[in-house]
């Protein structure tokens, strides 16, 4: 031994070991350099994350926030209800269009008011005002026609150009070539702004309202988009769960090994990888052509992600189910319980925990999901709320929050891409809040044996 | 009846099924409940059980069976003439569903004036419709407004017939349950037997799902090859549907779609493959603990946002930057949209699904292998270069073809950051478009389920499944086969 190291490669009295050699050094370069070529991934993927945030947030968050014009608008009785008995539908033959010139004279005159000249013609400063506040003037009137007669104040959006003003969307180079509005139109906006007549306000709106068309961005909300995406959820929850977790149970408490079994479990880990809008394609064949659901409806959706979330549930309640001790199995047995008993009254409720987190991610991403969505026509204009469960309202049109996020990318205007991104957030949040109380679970409930 | 009223007395019935069962059980051994073969409560469960299963089966079948047998059988009887040109029996029924509905709902707020059938003539009824707000396909001939006549009283009759039976069968079921409820009689055996066939049903759903999407393409496909050659599907080089004229006029090969497919997933995977590698080799074998339980749920969050965020930031975001970056300055085209814009972003996507995966494999080398070559002088990075990552390797190759098949699959960063129009090219600041943006163009909107150009997309998607189930089957394949190897 003493020979070898004497006749080793570096030979005595070179130096000691706490001195690098040439070859050393190298190696040791390479070693760091490596390192740093790890670090650098981890850093791109934490930087790519904080990236799409940063751009998400800051496109969307202003979305949040809506432009609202403060206007006395005169109801006068002879042009909104010239029989006088207030009756809402004798009333409703009054469109929008009666309504506009109300809103407009309105502005006109809070101007004067106001003491706010400007060398802009009538029409031009009505221009300021959305095309949705008079709907919305007309159905507050329809709702209580007491108020004809009388003077009201009205809250009425700034159209979507003014709108994107005040959020640095629009600026007054970009108006000179802007059909929709004007520099002076701007500076008016401005000069109603310094009177305190516009403001910026909690967008409400935006969470309740229905969309909107491509003219009018200012008014489109999430509102069906909301309760669709509920819908569905509700659906895939009723679904996906109890057959999931029957499926599982099944598959790891009582499937003998046969080619029967091995064919289901071969289905399931498949299921989980193919590509989505393939369900999609799925849904759009079986249960619209061939089943004759109607399009657009929730039922259609809630089944195709059902269908779709049923793998991601299986495998979290197989490894639940996995988890939980053969101990608990054979004691329940050895005190005469049968296997069907000690599955559901011993195992199940000790795997529960496990069960929910993984249903609760399963549900996530059902969430999240647009492209077999948008197969089955859940990409369609829906300005009617559904009616509520109990009343059909799985099979009424409805859209849901990812597909409503890819209709407004659709469109021309760009303050559709401030919607689709504050409606990004909202989805992330409720992602966020599933995620948070799937964790939470886990950290609560969860036992290791 | 209302399907909601027969699932109502059903309710009602396996109730009632259920505490009469146990009653009587329990009675038939004068309330000593010892006696019982099994526990009372698998009594009542049996004669709900029995009473409900049966009659829930009958009425689920007949649900689905009734419309396509009425379908047909009412198309039977329509005169040839009563289908125009350019019309399709499918959208002559629908036309009469429409009408049957609308004659229901005529009747039901008496707008006819009379309950006479035979005094209905087309423009009334035509009327009334319109007035509904149903539109028709063609204008209503008399023919159609009998047949819908038919249709209504048919669907009447049935709906009727069809509550007797599953309520009778219900009601049989019950008293048959009851009938038993005795105390020798072993209700638990029965009981867990019917438990275990039901968890078997909803594990299967699993096959099934896989036949439906199978078959519902299969067959669409097999439609849309009777129009259009297969030879020209699979090697046409041009992707040119038209939507104006019918047949001929449309060329509809597949290969550039598969080009701009393979295209931006390589670069999807260029990108995600060693940053996904090396984050999971720092995180599994470097890093200290406190910075890999930060690090790593950070990372994975990007697997867990929906792929249409991705979409838009592509679209908003790294498609103007790339334009304005690179593809303007160099002279390779001014599209916001590209292969390089949706393939980055893709690769962004895919970072996690890979680094996950081979953390996994990487952490499942033994640690012997690791303490072996430690301890014969390597460092930290031979270590891994040429022992774990050797002994990994069948791993990390599952997890790349896993993180393919995803990429090929991909829908909405494709559609919102590639573009539409299909070429065969290289440059990759040039818009090109994937198998799944042209299945999306060809199903959303306006529709023709006849039509070559609709039906191409059944083609495509099959095309699609084809390609990533074997992909799937390929990684799951390797990766199986490389844990035996450990374990």
């Amino acid at each position: 031994m003493t020979d070898v190291t004497a006749a080793g490669p570096t030979g005595a009295g070179k130096g000691s070991l706490l001195n690098q050699d040439d070859r050393t050094g190298k190696r040791n370069r390479a070693e760091g350099r490596f390192k740093m070529y790890g670090l650098i991934a981890v850093c791109i993927g934490i930087g790519m994350l904080v990236l799409l945030l940063i751009s998400i947030l800051s496109n969307g968050l202003s979305s949040f926030q809506q432009t609202t014009l403060r206007i006395q608008v005169d109801l006068p009785e002879d042009k909104l209800d010239k029989s006088g008995v207030r009756d809402p539908s004798v009333m409703s033959k009054v469109t929008t269009f009666g309504y506009a010139p109300l809103l407009r004279d309105g502005l006109v005159a809070t101007l004067a008011a106001n003491g706010i000249e400007t060398e802009l013609s009538d029409k031009d400063v009505a221009e300021l005002i959305s095309d949705e506040s008079v709907a919305q003037l007309r159905n507050r009137v329809l709702a209580n026609p007491d108020v004809i007669g009388t003077t009201i104040e009205v809250n009425a959006l700034a159209s979507g150009r003014i709108d994107g003003y005040y959020k640095d969307r629009v600026t007054m180079a970009s108006a000179e070539r802007d059909s929709n509005i004007s520099p002076e139109q701007l500076q008016l906006a401005d000069r109603l702004k310094e009177a305190g007549l516009l403001g910026t306000s909690f967008n409400w709106l935006f969470f309740t309202a229905p969309d909107a068309s491509d003219t009018r961005p200012e008014a489109a909300g999430l509102g069906v988009a909301i309760l669709g995406s509920l819908y569905m959820m509700l659906i895939v929850l009723v679904l996906a769960l109890p057959i999931g977790v029957a499926a599982s149970i099944y598959l790891e408490e009582f499937a003998p090994q046969n080619r029967w079994t091995d064919l289901i479990e071969v289905n399931i880990s498949n299921l989980a990888a193919v590509p989505s809008i393939v369900f999609g394609i799925l849904g759009l064949a079986i249960f619209i052509n061939f089943a004759g659901l109607p399009q657009s409806a929730p039922i259609v959706g809630g089944l195709v992600l059902t269908l779709m979330t049923l793998p991601t549930i299986i495998i979290a309640t197989r490894a639940a189910l996995k988890a939980v001790p053969p101990s608990i199995r054979d004691a329940a047995l050895g005190l005469g319980a049968s296997k069907m008993q000690s599955v559901f009254h011993h195992v199940l409720p000790l795997a529960m925990p496990g069960i929910l987190t993984g249903t609760i991610i399963g549900l996530a991403q059902a969430l999240g999901e647009t492209a077999p969505l948008l197969l089955i026509g859940m990409v369609a204009f829906v300005r009617e709320y559904p009616d509520s469960p109990l009343d059909g309202g799985f099979f009424d049109p409805a859209t849901a929050l990812p597909v409503q996020i890819f209709n407004w990318t659709q469109r021309s205007d760009p303050a559709f891409v401030e919607r689709a991104s504050g409606a990004i957030i909202v989805l992330l949040l409720f992602l966020l809040v599933m995620n948070l109380t799937a964790i939470f679970l886990r950290r609560k409930f969860e036992r290791r044996w | 009846m209302p399907t909601s009223w027969i699932l109502l007395i059903l309710a009602a019935l396996g109730i009632v099924a259920f505490y009469v069962s146990r009653a009587r059980a329990i009675g038939s051994v004068d309330g000593d409940a010892r006696r019982l073969h099994s526990l009372p409560i698998y009594y009542g469960l049996n004669g709900a059980m029995t009473a409900l299963v049966p009659a829930l089966l009958l009425l689920a079948v007949w649900l689905v069976v009734q419309p396509t047998l009425l379908d047909r059988s009412i198309l039977s009887d329509l005169p040839d003439s009563a289908i125009p040109e350019g019309s399709t029996p499918g959208l002559v029924m629908g036309d009469v569903r429409r009408v049957a509905d609308g004659v229901e709902q005529g009747f039901a707020f008496n707008q006819f004036g009379t309950r006479d059938l035979s005094s209905l003539n087309t423009e009334a009824v035509g009327e009334i419709l319109s007035a509904g707000g149903t539109a028709l396909g063609t204008p209503l001939t008399a023919d159609v407004l009998s047949a819908a006549v038919d249709y209504w009283q048919a669907r009447v009759v049935l709906s009727w017939i069809m509550a007797a039976a599953v309520i009778g069968i219900a009601l049989i079921g019950t008293a048959w349950a009851i009938r038993k409820s005795q105390g020798e009689f072993r209700a638990r055996n029965v009981v867990e037997k019917g438990v275990l066939i039901l968890l078997m049903a909803a594990a299967s759903i699993a096959i099934l799902t896989t036949l439906g999407i199978v078959l519902s393409m299969l067959f669409e496909t097999m439609n849309f090859f009777r129009q259009y050659s297969w030879t020209e599907f699979f090697f046409n080089l041009t992707w040119k549907p038209s939507f104006s004229g019918r047949g001929g006029a449309s060329e509809l090969g597949i290969l550039p779609l598969l080009w701009g497919t393979l295209y931006i997933s390589f670069i999807a995977l260029i990108v995600a493959v060693p940053i996904g590698l090396f984050a999971a080799i720092y995180l599994s074998e470097y890093a200290g603990k406190r910075f890999r339980s930060i690090a790593k749920p950070l990372i994975e969050i990007l697997a867990g946002i929906p792929t249409i965020v991705y979409g838009l930031f592509a679209l908003v975001t790294v498609g103007p930057l790339l334009r304005d970056a690179f593809a303007s300055p160099l002279g390779l085209g001014n599209s916001a949209s590209s292969v390089m814009t949706a393939g980055l972003v893709m690769g962004i996507m895919l970072i996690p699904f890979v680094s996950s995966l081979s953390d996994d494999i990487i952490n499942a080398v033994p640690q012997a292998m690791r303490d072996g070559s430690l301890g014969l002088g390597a460092t930290q990075s031979e270590t891994i270069r040429q022992v774990i990552v050797p002994a990994a390797l069948p791993g990390i190759v599952g997890a790349v073809l896993l993180a393919a098949s995803r990429a090929i699959g991909e829908t909405m960063i494709v559609v919102l950051g590639a573009g539409a129009a299909a070429r065969l090219d290289l440059n990759p600041f040039e818009a090109m478009t994937t198998v799944t943006v042209k299945i999306v163009s060809q199903l959303t909107g306006d529709t023709d389920f006849a039509s070559p150009e609709t039906l191409v997309a059944f083609a495509l998607g099959l095309t699609l499944f084809v390609i990533t189930l074997g992909l799937n089957v390929l990684a799951l394949f390797i990766v199986r086969k490389y844990r035996e190897q450990y374990e």
